[in-house]
């Protein structure tokens, strides 16, 4: 399969440039996402793969001097566009960081946090979204006793499936993952992982990684970008068995970066 | 020879080392001589009006030096009402500036609009004293009293206190001045404690498509919520023990009145208006154990100030 | 549904922002309207005169240069005999102290009596200096005003030597140099801005002080060079004038408080800038 035609895309980026000030961190992006598949991001560090992942969101609005031009197309609209509403944009594009970071509150307000923002639930509905969300994450068995206490008891692998418990609690339909288990042991990542194989059941997800392994593993598609360039995009077992281009295949074989 | 040459020097520094070392030591063990020495000698001057008037003094109203007879109610109550008033303006204002200068403020006016904050902590209180009593107080006077008075004076519960002559000094006056006062500290410490959250933390929150107001009111605040607190009581220490802004436009008069439009007295300007024209020893002494009891107010306020902004942090370093 | 609970959040959001922008002004507007006083009062006042004549008595001209030089000299030889002290604790807490119990309580100590109301400081310096030669003195307010310099001085000093890394401490050692070398000749020379920084914020803290001389300088109508008697200062002769019924007191004040100001605000300003631009050198 050729990432080029993926049949009904979910996100589709055209023409994306990204500036820092004067500096453009990312030229001419185009690329498609394929609807509850999983999508890697990977190339060496400073290459824009986690900015590129922050426009999609448009995350980098938080600080000045950062703009985007081009087109990001979800579900027919350009999410750059002025007119689209910030705070609705990121309820339906849920995000997951390279830290875990809890909310400093219990466990279950963590989760019910980000639903009450836009749903009216009753005590036991909203009961029941915790423990769904929980269970999608895999953490329900280990903090079902423990949903009171405060986030931060929790082990820093933990933390981060509550935070993406937190990100499907709201039902989005776009999961992004900023290299989600940088910060975690072998074993948290092992987890993480398989969550993720779970989670495309039901939600797109973008997810940034420096790891090449972890991208083999995970996804379905993967793009190779280097100085804000994306060299190569296509189904992942392509990439990484029978690359296109010498400088993607340079970078997979350890060659370079 | 080089071997002789570096022996001695090595001796020389040793005991170099050792100089100085104990140089700094000493000093630093100052600075804890210096607060004995405070509160011995506060203790030691205070004793003929302990001896005279007991705990007693703390719960009488009567300052008459004309029969030797001293209490410290009025003052002590006067104190805490007006630092009270203060913290009740400044808190609000103080997290509304710090919200401002952290979140909303574009970047290039955070740090000029910044400074202009932290030159209103800056100017001499004696200052926002003359200014109180000559340009304010009138002001006051002329316009917020009598409207207070018609508004609120017939009100049940609250009427009393928004009552009275107006006369532009007194304890609301003062209560005021003392918030304009202390806005700058809090909202400093407020600032910098806003800083410290993680900006994961925060872009957590945004991600999940929260509001600016979301983010501070339910991630921020909560997150640095012993800092806030630290912060209010440092304000508070400071509003406390104010002494020139206060006894310019608190009237300094020794009456307790329920309305807050009439004049009274702050411990700090009972010091400075009669201190140095009190008579007699237990007059000076009364004087002094009044002092006493502001240092103890405030060291024990400002104490649990810097304890919770320590709390802050250590969590802070156990967290990077 | 959806949407009614997302229109109130918008509108929550609109309403805390535009408090918070308000609140700024609010600042701002006690800043400019302070200033817009002193100098509608201060500069009229502010003749030639204010700096060449000593105080006069009500109804008469004068100036205030006895007050101006009293206030310099105390402030002056305050922050001479406070800075040293202060530079040496601050450098015990920071370079020394990592064991025991001295630093620690020192520093806790050091931080609250940084905020401790200065006339107690005065009460202070009264009982045990005024009380026993017996008469107020230009010594007993430098005293005050030393005592007041001292805690700001050791805490940005330990700030300060905090910034440098450890690197440039370990270089140094690895050099063979000894502990009183590394930290007299490269640690506090590598932060020497930042304390004359702090060194300024407290000449600034001090040169408005009032509290804290009342019980020990007092006032002096005359020109004083002896030190030993009660000596005039810019703080105390604004309040006594100011609270005067004369009106060219008064005016003296308004001059003396636009001075006053004047300097406090240059000298925080100044510390800043100076700060800043050491800043960028690292």
């Amino acid at each position: 399969m050729n990432a080029e035609n993926i049949a009904n895309p979910k996100i589709v980026v055209k023409n994306l440039n990204f500036y820092y000030g004067n500096d453009r961190a990312l030229k001419d992006i185009n690329l498609n996402i394929a609807e509850k598949m999983v999508t890697a991001f990977i190339g060496p560090s400073g290459c824009g793969k986690s900015t590129l992942l922050r426009t999609f969101n448009r995350m980098y609005q938080l600080y000045p001097k950062q703009k985007a031009t081009g087109e990001i197309i979800l579900d027919g609209a350009n999410i750059l566009d002025k007119s689209q509403d910030l705070n609705m944009l990121r309820a339906k594009i849920g995000m997951v960081f390279q830290k875990p970071t809890p909310f400093p509150m219990s466990i279950y307000d963590n989760i019910a946090f980000g639903v009450k923002l836009y749903e009216n639930l009753s005590k036991n509905d909203m009961d029941e979204r915790v423990e769904w969300a929980l269970r999608k994450a895999a953490l329900w068995t280990e903090a079902k006793d423990k949903l009171k206490q405060s986030g931060t008891s929790l082990s820093g692998g933990q933390q981060q499936r509550l935070c993406i418990a937190r990100a499907i609690a709201v039902k989005p339909q776009v999961m992004l993952l900023d290299e989600p288990t940088s910060a975690l042991d072998p074993i948290s990542t092992a987890h993480i992982e398989k969550l993720i194989d779970e989670l495309k059941e039901d939600f797109t997800i973008v997810i940034v990684t420096h790891n090449m392994q972890q991208a083999a593993r995970v996804s379905d598609y993967t793009a190779y970008m280097y100085l804000g360039d994306l060299i190569e995009f296509g189904d992942t077992s392509m990439v990484f068995t029978n690359p296109k281009r010498k400088e993607t295949e340079d970078y997979i074989t350890g060659r370079f970066g | 020879m080089p071997t002789f040459l570096r022996e001695t020097s090595l001796k020389r520094h040793n005991v170099l080392d050792l100089l100085f070392r104990n140089l700094t030591r000493v000093s630093a063990f100052g600075v804890l001589a210096l607060l004995a020495a405070i509160i011995g000698s506060l203790v030691m001057g205070s004793m003929p009006a302990i001896n005279a008037f007991g705990f007693g003094f703390l719960t009488s109203s009567e300052w008459d030096p004309v029969n030797d007879q001293f209490g410290a109610l009025i003052p002590i109550v006067g104190t805490l009402i007006t630092s009270g008033i203060a913290l009740l303006i400044a808190i609000p204002v103080s997290f509304g500036i710090a919200l401002f200068l952290t979140e909303l403020s574009p970047r290039i006016l955070r740090r000029p609009l910044g400074i202009a904050i932290e030159l209103l902590a800056g100017i001499p209180s004696i200052i926002y004293g003359m200014w109180g009593l000559f340009v304010f107080a009138p002001l006051f006077a002329d316009h917020i009293e009598p409207w207070l008075n018609d508004r609120f004076g017939a009100m049940p519960y609250i009427g009393p206190f928004l009552s009275g002559p107006p006369m532009g000094i007194g304890m609301l006056t003062a209560g005021i001045i003392l918030a304009i006062m202390v806005i700058p500290f809090i909202a400093a410490v407020m600032r910098d404690v806003f800083e410290i959250v993680p900006t994961l933390l925060k872009e957590s929150a945004y991600g999940l498509g929260s509001t600016t107001w979301e983010v501070m009111w339910n991630i921020v605040l909560p997150y640095t919520k012993i800092g806030v607190v630290g912060g209010i009581m440092l304000g508070l220490g400071r509003a406390l023990g104010e002494t020139m802004a206060v006894t310019f436009v608190i009237g300094n008069a020794h009456e307790l009145h329920k309305s807050l439009l009439m004049p009274g007295n702050s411990i700090a300007s009972a010091l400075a208006n009669e201190f140095t024209e009190a008579y007699g020893e237990l007059y000076t002494s009364a004087l002094i154990e009044l002092g006493l009891i502001l240092f103890f107010i405030t060291f024990v306020v400002l104490s649990l100030a810097r304890f919770m902004l320590y709390k802050l942090g250590q969590r802070e370093g156990k967290v990077t | 549904m959806m949407l009614d609970l997302y229109t109130r959040r918008r509108i929550t959001n609109a309403i805390g922002l535009t408090v918070s922008m308000l609140t700024m002004a609010f600042g701002l507007f006690w800043l400019i309207w302070i200033l817009w006083t002193l100098l509608e009062y201060g500069l009229p006042a502010l003749t030639p005169l204010v700096f060449t004549q000593m105080t006069p008595p009500p109804g008469s001209g004068g100036g205030l240069l006895n007050a101006i030089a009293g206030s310099l000299a105390m402030t002056l030889v305050g922050t001479l005999i406070g800075t040293p002290i202060g530079i040496l604790a601050g450098t015990y807490l920071a370079e020394f102290g990592q064991r025991g119990w001295l630093a620690p309580v020192t520093r806790f100590i050091n931080d609250v009596l940084l905020s401790a109301p200065s006339i107690v400081i005065g009460l202070f310096v009264y009982e045990i200096y005024v009380v026993h030669v017996k008469h107020f003195s230009g010594w007993a307010g430098t005293l005050a005003l030393a005592i007041i310099v001292i805690p700001i001085v050791i805490r940005t000093t330990e700030n300060m030597l905090r910034l440098i890394p450890n690197t440039l401490r370990e270089a140094a050692a690895a050099l063979g140099a000894p502990q009183w070398k590394v930290v007299s000749f490269v640690t506090l020379r590598a932060a020497r801005a930042g304390i004359i920084t702090g060194v300024m914020l407290a000449i600034a803290r001090i040169s408005g002080e009032t509290a804290p001389l009342l019980f020990t300088a007092l006032n002096n109508q005359f020109w004083s060079s002896n030190m030993d008697q009660p000596m005039a200062n810019l703080p105390v002769v604004i309040f006594q004038f100011a609270m005067s019924p004369y009106e060219d007191w008064q005016q003296l004040a308004w001059a003396g408080a636009l001075l006053i100001t004047l300097s406090v605000l240059t000298l925080n300003i100044l510390a800043r800038v100076l700060f800043r631009q050491s800043a960028t050198t690292y």
